[in-house]
């Protein structure tokens, strides 16, 4: 048997040889802690992040629309399923997960307490929210957490698709009518600026990214994946025709990164507390559909029970 | 130019699959209302799924429709009492631009959700019919409703399956559940009668071999449904005596209107665009 310190040595080792941390492993228990925090936060957004979205369902212009959209709301389910599984085989279970999100103890993406105002909204999220979600996602696909690693492959192959709809969401919508086009201006207005912040606090700012790295839990800092972001988007928003609201933006030859403005930090971190626009609501349609469901996971249980009773 | 008779099975063709589509379309879009509400999330999963099949089929009936309509109206051939078509109907014409009065479907699937028994038993009642009809449309002289049917009654036959077992589960469940389930039953049941009411386009497309005979599936359905209510410890309501609902006939309930206001919103705030 090795001692902690002999533990500690074969597990950087695997770390710094790329060799998948899995779950029987011995790990510290930091790093246990750590990515904990982070693969239940990513399960929760998925989760949330339902709501902004599914509230156009019912709403969506188009039978294509709808059905393409209903199957995206179901595929973030899927993706917070096999979140919360991953998350699992590090010892820790989904009802305490939950109970964390309902309880207001765990994050979930600040991004989901923003409206959907107007089916542009739609196209925005797709193209920017889940733009920004695979800048940060991509590298999380050689975490050197095993079931974590192996989640993010399908997840993002998904989230691709989703992007793509978005971006043709608003593709269709500048290419039509002038109210059409305004709705979808609008949107960029109301979005952009939040999904910039997905990238979460400047690098001097954040507390765990040095540790995240050192673990190759993460693989960039939030400021490159920010940068990525920005000079991606600048492009395509070219092709939209549509305006990114940052007067600030501005190509950069000497760097080749386009400058751009300063995020309202302050807004950040007051929707990171609780106070964005629809924090509550987010909050109280999941603790609603909990609490709503609670006879029917009962009922599903008695009668599992009952079914092993008598075989 | 056409005959009578067969602008008459025509139209009455069109009717029919506007029914079937219709049907599909309102369950469908109930069912995506659980989207992000379910009990737990492998089951807000499955009934996605389900929504998202729905509406599929609903996609294939319009289009046939759609294509009926074309064939009935052709767009820009300005001759007299023709109605005027600016694109011709499409699938999104017919389930944007109808006013419910023109919907055909059963009331049952119009109704609100309740709580998750209730949209359990709208769908187990619905399913097993959907599954019956589908069934026997098979052999329909008509190529295209044949297809539509038996593509989709591969999912029909897992909603079934899915919507069955949580009879089951929640008839014999908890006190709670089975209390709540009878209930549910007990409310949806006198909408049940409209599924074996034959409408004049059904009787129509019946006797042109096109379409099913919906008084023949009944005892069928009810075979199965008692199966399965007696499995759950539950119990089958009295028959309805004469039942007054004719939504195939698009009578509806404000329901179906409320649903439509969401549904149609985008369409009717900006008409002629493209989304």
């Amino acid at each position: 048997m090795q001692d902690e310190t002999g533990l500690l040595e074969t597990f950087d080792d695997k770390v710094a040889k790329e060799i998948k941390i899995e779950p029987r492993d011995w790990m510290p228990e930091n790093y246990r802690k750590n990515l904990i925090r982070q693969i239940s936060q990513h399960a929760h957004s998925e989760i949330v992040g339902m709501l902004p979205e599914g509230n156009w369902i019912t709403r969506a212009p188009s039978l294509r629309r709808k059905a393409t959209l209903i199957a995206k709301v179901q595929d973030e389910a899927g993706h917070g399923l096999y979140l919360y599984s991953a998350a699992e085989t590090m010892g820790i279970t989904r009802e305490e997960m939950v109970d964390q999100l309902l309880t207001g103890k765990a994050k979930y993406s600040s991004i989901f307490n923003y409206p959907t105002l107007t089916w542009a909204d739609i196209g925005a999220i797709g193209w920017l929210v889940d733009g920004a979600a695979i800048m940060n996602q991509v590298p999380l696909c050689r975490t050197s957490y095993g079931p974590y690693a192996r989640a993010m492959i399908r997840v993002c192959k998904e989230e691709s698709f989703h992007q793509r709809q978005g971006f043709e969401i608003l593709l269709t919508l500048c290419r039509g009518s002038n109210e059409q086009k305004d709705m979808a201006q609008d949107a960029l207005n109301r979005w952009w600026w939040p999904s910039l912040m997905m990238f979460g606090p400047n690098d001097d700012n954040s507390p765990h990214t040095a540790q995240s790295m050192k673990w190759k839990i993460k693989r960039f800092t939030n400021d490159e994946l920010r940068q990525k972001f920005v000079d991606i988007c600048t492009e395509q928003a070219k092709i939209l025709g549509l305006t990114i609201p940052d007067p600030e933006l501005k190509w950069n030859d000497e760097k080749k990164h386009y400058d751009f403005g300063e995020i309202n930090w302050d807004e950040f971190w007051k929707v990171v507390n609780g106070d964005g626009p629809c924090n509550s609501e987010r909050l109280a349609a999941r603790v609603k559909a909990h609490e709503d469901g609670k006879w029917v996971r009962e009922a599903a249980s008695a009668y599992a029970e009952k079914r092993n009773r008598n075989n | 130019m056409a005959d009578q008779i067969s602008n008459i099975s025509t139209t009455q063709l069109f009717n029919y699959t506007l029914n079937l589509a219709d049907n599909s379309l309102i369950m469908g879009h109930r069912l995506s209302e659980w989207t992000g509400h379910g009990p737990i999330l492998e089951q807000d999963i499955a009934m996605s799924n389900i929504a998202l099949d729905l509406v599929g089929q609903s996609r294939n009936f319009y289009q046939y429709a759609a294509q009926i309509k074309n064939k009935i109206t052709p767009s820009g051939d300005g001759g007299k009492g023709t109605p005027s078509v600016d694109r011709g109907t499409t699938e999104d014409s017919l389930a944007y631009l109808r006013d419910a009065d023109e919907f055909k479907n059963i009331i049952l699937v119009e109704l609100p959700n309740g709580d998750w028994g209730y949209t359990i038993a709208k769908l187990f009642f619905f399913s097993t019919w959907q599954f019956l009809l589908y069934q026997k449309l098979i052999p329909s002289s008509d190529a295209q409703l044949s297809a539509i049917a038996e593509k989709s009654l591969k999912e029909v036959t897992y909603h079934v399956r899915w919507s069955s077992e949580w009879m089951i589960r929640l008839g014999d469940g908890t006190d709670e559940s089975h209390q709540r389930i009878q209930k549910a039953i007990d409310e949806i049941w006198n909408y049940t009668a409209e599924l074996f009411l034959p409408s004049a386009f059904e009787n129509a497309c019946y006797e042109n071999n096109i379409g099913v005979a919906v008084s023949e599936i009944k005892n069928d359905w009810t075979q199965k449904i008692n199966d399965v209510l007696k499995e759950a410890t539950l119990t089958s309501p009295a028959a309805v005596s004469s039942p007054l609902l004719a939504g195939k006939e698009g009578r509806h309930t404000s329901f179906l209107q409320e649903i439509l206001d969401d549904m149609q919103y985008l369409q009717r705030t900006y008409p002629g665009c493209k989304w």
